[in-house]
């Protein structure tokens, strides 16, 4: 028992070492992860990585969050997930925090609205540009095109809730697949396999 | 009760938020002006400054959200309604299917699944662009605008910038202009 606390302890400052760096996206962590739990603490193997990779990036949730805790898993059950997780959550919670006092302290001041004016477009940049990425992943045929300006219809227009979008667009595409299968047809189904972080 | 509110509210959005935290914020929005917790003007300054941190872009949000919502309490709950979900799903995948993404019907889902993650961002872009004055009536303010944007964009994908840098540059643009 006192064996097992130490081990989910230091998995835990493991984690809250990488947690800082997970700056920019989850895929950025991924190198780090191999070095500290494969290469130095030798916890898990190489192998194991593309695994993690693999179910990390489709789970819902944040690729860092979700690939710590699948880690935390493998070495050490579900106390040590916990460990993993909370260890890669508390830095950046912390630090959001901070910056969240800050924000509330300073946004009427003229300077920090026009900022804030100027960060705007900035704001809009970036979330282009992850639709940029994910883009060629995603949509590969004109029936994925279809349901991807479906979707922008939906919200815009018929304010249909993202929930009932997505589990929709689940069970269509089941329906899609298994109908085009039985006609004889057949579904390239997955474009590249990664996704934005 | 508005920890329960926070944790319910972020529970959901952590459930179904697939491909990453662009896509998630959307789902946010909705749920922030649908609760009045805040404006989506304001949510822009949120994604700013959750851009700007270090961590998920999301978690970010849940944490910022429920700060200004419900101060420190507010924050624990929206961040443990966000992964709590992830927790459950990535225990439950890792103890019993850890090839469930190999499994054609769950890539026959995710066929269907992720043009619509595509189509949250670009409703997203949208609806932020509207609320930041991108998109409407033609001035010098809103030229100067697009001209961040367009900037902002090429920078983002012809020479790789770093997001950060990009709100950083932005944010001193902003200053000089507008201030």
């Amino acid at each position: 028992m006192k064996k097992n606390w130490k081990l989910l302890m230091e998995i835990f400052f493991t984690f809250l070492k990488i947690g800082p760096i997970t700056f920019g996206g989850g895929y950025a962590m991924i190198p780090v992860i191999e070095r500290e739990v494969v290469n130095k603490k030798k916890w898990i193997q190489m192998e194991d990585i593309t695994d993690v990779l693999a179910l990390a990036g489709s789970a819902p949730g944040a690729m860092a969050i979700n690939s710590a805790t699948f880690v935390g898993y493998r070495i050490a059950g579900i106390s040590g997930a916990l460990a993993a997780m909370l260890g890669v959550l508390l830095p950046t919670f912390l630090i959001v925090i901070a910056l969240s006092i800050f924000y509330l302290h300073f946004k009427d001041n003229p300077k920090v609205e026009a900022a804030f004016h100027g960060i705007g477009p900035a704001v809009v940049a970036l979330i282009c540009l992850a639709a940029y990425k994910i883009a060629p992943t995603a949509i590969i045929d004109k029936t994925t095109l279809v349901i991807a300006g479906l979707t922008v219809v939906f919200l815009l227009f018929l304010h249909i809730h993202p929930v009932i979008i997505i589990f929709s667009g689940m069970l269509v595409g089941i329906c899609l697949v298994k109908i085009r299968t039985r006609l004889g047809g057949h579904t390239r189904i997955d474009g590249h396999k990664k996704e934005v972080g | 009760m508005i920890l329960l509110e926070l944790f319910k509210t972020f529970f959901i959005i952590g459930l179904i938020s697939f491909g990453g935290g662009y896509a998630t914020i959307p789902i946010i929005e909705i749920e922030v002006t649908a609760h009045q917790w805040m404006t989506t003007q304001e949510f822009t300054d949120i994604i700013a400054i959750a851009g700007m941190s270090p961590g998920p872009i999301a978690t970010n949000c849940a944490v910022f959200v429920g700060y200004q919502t419900a101060g420190f309490a507010g924050a624990v709950a929206s961040t443990l309604g966000v992964v709590l979900p992830s927790l459950i799903i990535i225990l439950v995948i890792a103890a019993f299917f850890t090839k469930a993404n190999k499994n054609p019907v769950v890539q026959s889902a995710f066929y269907g699944l992720r043009p619509i993650v595509v189509g949250l961002i670009v409703y997203a872009a949208i609806k932020f662009a509207v609320s930041n004055q991108l998109i409407g009536p033609v001035s010098l303010n809103s030229i100067s605008l697009l001209g961040i944007f367009s900037l902002s964009l090429l920078a983002l994908i012809k020479f790789r910038a770093h997001p950060a840098l990009i709100i950083i540059f932005s944010g001193i643009a902003g200053v000089a202009l507008y201030s």
